[in-house]
């Protein structure tokens, strides 16, 4: 199938990435190619065939309801690229 | 206390872990992997975190930000991927054995390229949890050494239930290391005829050929065999992993941890630049290809019709080990590529993944172990591929090899006195 | 022309587990931001979701007093979206194959609504803007809490309808114990699907989707505005866009939220990290025949066993818990007709005054059916037992100790009383003259006089007696 660079767009939106223009025309290029050989696929007949997610007949894994203590704050927002005591920051992201 | 190399994608507490990634930045987990928690409490010591492909993406540790890895076989060569920092320090004696992860073949041919042996053990059989996900119903942690033997004690120590993997399972095999009898009587090895036809190099050939050879001398009954879905394997298997890989990595968007791009204006700039400048092409090629796949309208053409696929491909091989025990194959289609070679070629990388990708697919145990060297002296690796749970006799069988046989001992220049 | 509103429901409920759905932390509501978190919860990379065994019951149960299809073999799946309130960039929900599907609910008047699915989910955490430092703060508390979503099919009519739905659908999940549905805390959260159409037509109208409606107020209030606001839309020959709109309290106004880019498109697949649960049929019958009597029945109960008034019934009914607690009085062997007269004078009184949940309450049926019994027995008259229900009330004290302690027994020894009463007429002369030459008023003033003589402790009906034989 044909991979446009409008098709580009709007799974770079879903995706939150933005390519600079002289990336997009290559890149829609390149998924073309790659889709196109995935149609291979389409020869072989699937009718019928139920979709494995998961591969393997495990089932029914669950755990107690019992409580853990949480972990120390200050370790989870360490990491946190801006810092703040008690909380993750964003930008403005309340409407 | 033995020393151990750990990939990059692999969670230490409180030791930077990037996924040779830009944009984890200065990641230092507040948490453990299981995996590695169990290996240091059974005494080894981590010598340090190994490079890869950028999030397990790619097939020669080239898309990694900090830098490729050189193969010790010859420098000028990529070392493969993903773990190709893990096969390369096993390959150079830097270290005793590493842990890699395994979505595609990501343990199994480093492992070839750089002669060591690796194992991709049966899905579940090993914890995920810590393990930075790329695919998480195709990833596995696993172990490169220098020999089965040494594979062996690993997994001795990784294999077992993880109450906090959910997918993990009770390993219903153990004990390995005391299983290597080297007894393979009887034991019927299946040689897909699929897998050696074209598009594979004829010293490949040859050499993984011999390993039949090898353990029919030793009373295995080698048969062929037909494998009929080699070509949807690659295509089912880019279209799971792209998919996964690209609602796994959503999360990294510069609001809880690793980089943040600067200069943005408001929230969807911050998620645009942080994710557009943090991330390497490969990747983004993949979110992309992963998001088109799952997105509205294609799902079924593509995602769904992969999992069908998927299906097929799990039928395939419950048939062959119907009469086989083992599946002999390669495990890449040529030797170690130079440097700067393959990321030109997207779709040509993923194709040199097609003898390894349908094992994860199926949720297979698969082992990676040198056989032999082409006319450079570069080495070739044999994939052997069991049944689920087929851990012990996959490595009993590579024992029997390499009971007959030196590939496995010989080190690169540097490398030979240890 | 008349216009006919069309609605469908879909209802957020908060379960009430100790923990988060795929983590151990704890669920309780508030907490200082960020206290309430794990690795796991917070989308660290590397973690992984395991799920809670009382997530699957609850759901289960809710879908079974819900009259709904149970699936039998039930998954996860991944809802994808950026918003810095889901650290994973991903819900973890259900779309393929939901554990609860076409459920029926009552809900009074010969009406019923049925129930297109119930799925389990994550919450998300909350945002709040800090105009100070122009940034908003991220806490993810609330991130991981278990959730199930009831979605109705578009069959109400009504902003009535929909209350009585909720209402219904409040009562049976609190009496389940699966969630509290305290809709000031968020533990139950409504979207209003609505469209309007020319009465009699077949087809559906473009809807809109409205969110944040915190109370059941807002709720009706919302409705009537929208319908309002797209019929007169029609009239004006416009159209109804679809799309989603906020009801804002303090205008009274629904208005369309910033539409974010084209349509949505989630991107759903079956979660990897979860494997498929199996529900069997010894593991359903376990849950069916454990499932509590449910408000209505009890209502019928009451009514047909102890002749228990209808109002009484609704009253007792309103909270599950002061229901148990009725129950329990009335098992320890209170009258019913006592037992529900305490409970809904005193004891909402009592919990009313403590501003006090009924959960909360100290007291315990066996204090109230031992209160309840002396009365009964005549060993303690109303009037005291009043004052030493609010005496043993919030310690739940022991009632016999503290009317002995108190010498607060009854006195049912006649002379007594006769002794009193000599003593009362012989003071009060006039009295005695006032009631022979016919004055009833006076009887009562020496009665009072008696009970004070005996510090109130007499039965009334005994002095009452002993006075009038003593005066004949």
């Amino acid at each position: 199938m044909k991979i446009t660079t409008e098709l580009v767009d709007y799974i770079s939106e879903l995706s939150r990435l933005s390519l600079p223009e002289e990336e997009k025309e290559a890149m829609a290029a390149q998924l073309e190619r790659i889709v196109g050989y995935m149609d291979v696929l389409n020869r072989l007949d699937t009718a019928g065939v139920e979709p494995m997610s998961h591969v393997f007949p495990l089932k029914n894994v669950f755990r107690e309801d019992e409580v853990v203590p949480s972990q120390d704050r200050a370790e989870l927002l360490a990491n946190a690229p801006a810092p703040d005591p008690e909380a993750f920051l964003v930008p403005k992201a309340v409407e | 206390m033995v020393p151990m190399g750990i990939k990059d994608n692999i969670c230490t507490q409180g030791i930077k872990t990037s996924c040779a990634s830009k944009i984890l930045g200065d990641f230092r987990p507040p948490y453990e992997a299981t995996a590695s928690a169990l290996l240091t409490e059974a005494g080894a010591v981590s010598i340090g975190k190994t490079n890869m492909d950028e999030f397990a993406m790619g097939s020669t540790t080239e898309t990694s930000f900090y830098g490729p890895v050189k193969n010790p076989w010859d420098l000028s060569r990529a070392p493969g991927g993903s773990s190709g920092g893990s096969a390369a320090a096993v390959a150079a004696r830097s270290c005793w054995y590493a842990v890699g992860s395994d979505t595609g073949g990501s343990i199994r041919q480093p492992a070839s390229y750089c002669g060591v042996t690796g194992v991709k053990p049966t899905y579940g059989t090993v914890s995920r949890y810590g393990l930075i996900a790329y695919a998480s119903s195709l990833d596995q942690i696993g172990p490169l050494a220098r020999d089965a033997a040494d594979c062996a004690a690993i997994l001795d120590v990784l294999q077992g239930k993880d109450p906090r993997d959910g997918t993990s399972l009770d390993g219903q095999y153990g004990h390995l290391l005391e299983g290597l009898t080297g007894d393979v009587r009887g034991l019927k090895i299946g040689v897909p005829t699929d897998c050696f036809g074209d598009g594979l190099n004829g010293e490949v050939r040859r050499a993984v050929l011999a390993v039949a050879d090898v353990l029919k001398s030793r009373g295995a009954e080698v048969v062929e065999l037909s494998f009929p879905v080699m070509e949807y394997v690659v295509p089912a298997y880019y279209i799971i992993a792209a998919a996964e890989a690209s609602s796994n990595l959503s999360r990294f968007d510069g609001v809880k941890y690793g980089w943040r791009a600067e200069g943005y204006d408001g929230l969807a700039d911050l998620y645009n630049k942080t994710r557009t400048e943090g991330f390497g092409m490969e990747v983004k090629r993949r979110i992309l290809l992963g998001t088109f796949v799952l997105s509205s309208g294609y799902y079924d053409a593509y995602y769904r019709k992969a999992l069908q696929v998927k299906a097929v491909i799990k039928e395939a091989f419950d048939r062959a080990f119907e009469t086989c025990d083992l599946l002999l194959t390669p495990v890449a289609p040529a030797t170690a590529p130079r440097l700067g070679e393959s990321l030109s070629d997207p779709l040509q990388m993923y194709l040199s993944d097609v003898y390894t990708v349908s094992v994860n697919l199926a949720g297979l145990p698969g082992l990676s172990m040198p056989c032999g060297s082409d006319s450079r002296g570069l080495p070739i690796g044999a994939q052997l591929i069991g049944p689920h749970f087929g851990e012990g006799r996959l490595l009993n069988a590579a024992h029997a090899f390499q009971s007959d046989t030196d590939w496995h001992k010989r080190a690169p220049k540097g490398g030979e006195e240890l | 022309m008349t216009w006919e509103t069309v609605i469908g429901l879909e209802t957020h409920v908060e379960l009430a587990t100790k923990t988060k759905i795929f983590c151990s932390c704890t669920t309780a509501f508030g907490g200082d931001p960020n206290t309430h978190c794990c690795p796991v919860c917070t989308g660290m990379p590397g973690t992984l979701p395991v799920l809670n065994k009382k997530v699957l019951e609850f759901a289960v149960k809710a879908g079974l007093a819900l009259n709904c299809e149970i699936t039998r073999y039930t998954k996860f799946d991944r809802k994808n979206y950026f918003y810095p309130d889901l650290p994973k960039a991903y819900q973890i929900s259900q779309l393929y194959l939901p554990i609860c599907r076409d459920g029926r609910v009552d809900i009074g008047g010969g009406k019923t609504v049925r129930i297109h699915e119930l799925h389990m989910e994550e919450d998300a955490g909350k945002l709040v803007h800090d105009p100070w430092i122009d940034q908003t703060r991220a806490d993810y508390n609330r991130c991981g809490v278990p959730l199930i979503e009831i979605v109705t099919e578009p069959d109400f009519r009504t902003a009535d309808e929909v209350i009585a739905y909720l209402e219904k659908l409040k009562e049976t999940l609190t009496y389940l114990g699966v969630s509290d549905c305290k809709m000031q805390e968020g533990s139950l959260r409504c979207d209003v699907n609505l469209s309007v159409r020319p009465a009699g037509s077949g087809e559906l109208g473009t809807r809109t989707e409205m969110k944040n409606l915190s109370s059941f107020k807002a709720i009706a209030r919302a409705i009537d505005y929208e319908a309002n606001r797209q019929i007169e839309l029609i009239q004006e020959g416009k159209r109804v866009v679809q799309e989603t709109r906020r009801w804002d309290e303090n205008k009274d106004a629904t208005y369309a939220m910033r539409s974010k880019e084209n349509a949505q498109d989630y991107r759903y697949f079956p979660e990897p990290d979860i494997p498929p649960v199996e529900l069997s049929q010894d593991y359903l019958d376990a849950l069916r025949a454990a499932q509590p009597e449910l408000a209505p029945a009890k209502r019928a109960r009451w009514q047909a066993d102890w002749g228990l008034p209808e109002y009484d019934c609704q009253m007792l009914t309103s909270d599950p818990t002061l229901a148990r607690f009725f129950e329990d009085t009335v098992a320890l062997g209170a009258p019913p007709k006592q037992a529900a007269n305490w409970i809904m004078g005193q004891v909402l009184a009592a919990l009313s005054a403590r501003a006090m949940e009924p959960k909360a309450m100290p007291l315990t049926p066996p204090t109230l059916a031992r209160l309840i019994a002396l009365v009964e027995g005549g060993a303690l008259n109303r009037n005291t037992a009043v004052k030493v229900f609010e005496a043993v009330f919030d310690a739940d004290g022991d009632v016999d100790a503290y009317v002995r302690d108190h010498g607060l027994e009854q006195v049912n020894d006649d002379a007594l009383v006769e002794q009193a009463v000599e003593r009362v007429l012989c003071a009060n002369p006039k009295s005695v003259e006032d009631y022979r030459s016919g004055k009833d008023k006076a009887f009562g003033f020496l009665v009072g006089q008696v009970m004070r003589e005996l510090k109130g402790k007499a039965d009334p009906r005994a002095v009452n007696r002993l006075l009038r034989d003593r005066l004949a």
